[in-house]
């Protein structure tokens, strides 16, 4: 019974601290996405919150807050308010998954005279939960962030948002098969479906040096996941007024917004542990390693976004089912070859 | 179909190094060109009085109805000159036609354009305020 609740006790503060620092990234993402896009339009972006801008997103955050709640008289009430939940909610679970660290405890913890074994349910490791199927797990929760986009633009009794969140289950639908695909030359070479092991096994070489086609398939489809530009058809200002969150205000508004940030992280942590060595790295500590891997991808999502425009919807189905699932097929059956030879 | 992706990546990482445009507005200001049409001004002749003589033609080419003028005869019988001259500046187009119309160049535009105010009263200027220099 002690170390049941001992067990439930550790979690929660370690989902809680990472949760916390989660947040604050988060915030600095918002902020650091709008300075680069600036700067890469050669231009300043905001600058005038705090030092160099840095407090903008708080400020916004307040802007946001004490905005009108407007509630629209819809038709399913409680979809509508439920449905910017499940997305926030969605976007925050796979990181239950994602290893983010090394060893974060010791093996043993002695509290009021009774010692824990910490390495039992891998409590010591940098991992909320370490599952034995981390993977199946990652890929069946992100797909579940659909659903809210979904009775988003279907509550919302508009046309509008109801076509962005038709496109955007017609797109996860198509991108997911390509994303796991892309994965899976990850997973035979590792042969294992536990995450730490799959940054364990890494320790040497990257993933991304034996998948180098399987990394660019995943951030393709990652794109497409994320529903970042060149596939941001939800949102596509110019035909759908806002997309799916057209009809939401104030807070419900921001966690739409704050979850499209946190899967920008997922996104980025789940090709950080597939492909570029989770924690792995010299010198400094492992989750040093992990933000600054995450980081970068992060600087790339934003630099993407800079310079494409956005695709049309059928050139967008069309890559997804002529081109992406082909080539991620031909890339397990190729990994596969070199694994057996 | 790759290449020019990537020569567009290259372009914005260009730009992301390069100096920018933007001017920080209330620190650094760029140069007014001559011809700014900002804050109308009554000019003064050599005597400090105001050169207006109320012949009312800015009152007539005006777009927007913005000044209002009221005469007063002076010693002289033969110049009037304005008891009250008054711009609404929350009308005023700045379109410089009063500059253009007037006969005895009795208004100009100034440069000044900072004229944010907290109230529409505030807004109307009478002659102390707008014989000011800009």
């Amino acid at each position: 019974m002690g170390e049941l609740l001992f067990f439930i006790i550790f979690t929660l503060i370690k989902a809680l601290v990472f949760v916390g620092i989660l947040m604050f990234c988060v915030a600095m993402a918002v902020f650091i996405e709008r300075r680069v896009l600036g700067f890469m339009q050669i231009r300043y972006g905001p600058n005038r919150a705090g030092p160099f801008g840095i407090l903008q997103t708080i400020a916004d955050g307040i802007k946001l807050f004490f905005k009108q709640d407007i509630t629209l008289p819809v038709t399913e009430k409680g979809i509508y308010v439920l449905a910017p939940i499940i997305t926030g909610i969605t976007a925050l679970l796979p990181f239950v998954a994602i290893p983010f660290a090394d060893k974060i405890a010791p093996d043993t913890l002695t509290i009021f005279g009774k010692t824990f074994d910490l390495t039992k349910y891998s409590l010591n490791r940098g991992v909320i939960a370490d599952l034995p199927a981390g993977v199946l797990f990652i890929l069946a929760v992100s797909s579940l962030s659909v659903y809210g986009v979904l009775l988003a633009g279907w509550s919302s009794d508009n046309k509008y948002s109801f076509l962005g969140s038709m496109r955007m289950a017609s797109q996860m639908l198509s991108y997911e098969l390509c994303l796991g695909i892309a994965i899976m030359g990850v997973l035979m070479i590792s042969g294992s479906m536990r995450m730490t092991e799959i940054v364990e096994a890494q320790k040497d070489v990257w993933f991304i040096v034996y998948q180098p086609f399987g990394f660019i398939l995943y951030m393709v489809a990652a794109f497409a996941e994320a529903c970042r530009t060149p596939f941001d058809l939800i949102e596509c200002e110019n035909e759908l007024v806002c997309g799916f969150n057209t009809e939401y205000s104030s807070m419900k508004f921001a966690l739409f917004y704050l979850a499209e940030y946190i899967h920008l992280f997922t996104i980025g942590g789940i090709a950080t542990t597939f492909f570029l060595g989770g924690w792995q790295g010299p010198w400094l500590p492992s989750g040093l390693w992990f933000a600054i891997k995450v980081g970068c991808l992060f600087f790339f999502f934003v630099w993407v976004r800079a310079t494409y425009p956005r695709v049309r919807f059928d050139q967008l189905m069309s890559l997804g089912w002529k081109y992406l699932i082909p080539l991620s097929l031909l890339n397990l059956v190729v990994t596969g070859i070199f694994i057996t030879v | 179909m790759i290449w020019p992706l990537i020569r567009g990546l290259a372009k914005t990482l260009e730009h992301f190094f390069k100096k920018k445009i933007t001017v920080q507005y209330p620190e650094e200001r760029r140069e007014l060109p001559d011809r700014f049409r900002g804050r109308p001004r009554l000019v003064l002749d050599q005597d400090g009085k105001i050169k207006c003589v109320v012949c009312e033609l800015c009152v007539a080419v005006c777009p927007s109805g913005a000044i209002t003028i009221e005469a007063e005869e002076g010693e002289d019988p033969s110049i009037r000159y304005p008891k009250k001259y008054v711009i609404d500046l929350g009308r005023c187009i700045y379109c410089g036609y009063c500059e253009q119309v007037c006969p005895r160049d009795a208004i100009v535009l100034t440069k000044e354009f900072e004229l944010a105010k907290y109230s529409r009263e505030e807004l109307i200027y009478d002659i102390p305020k707008l014989i000011k220099e800009g």
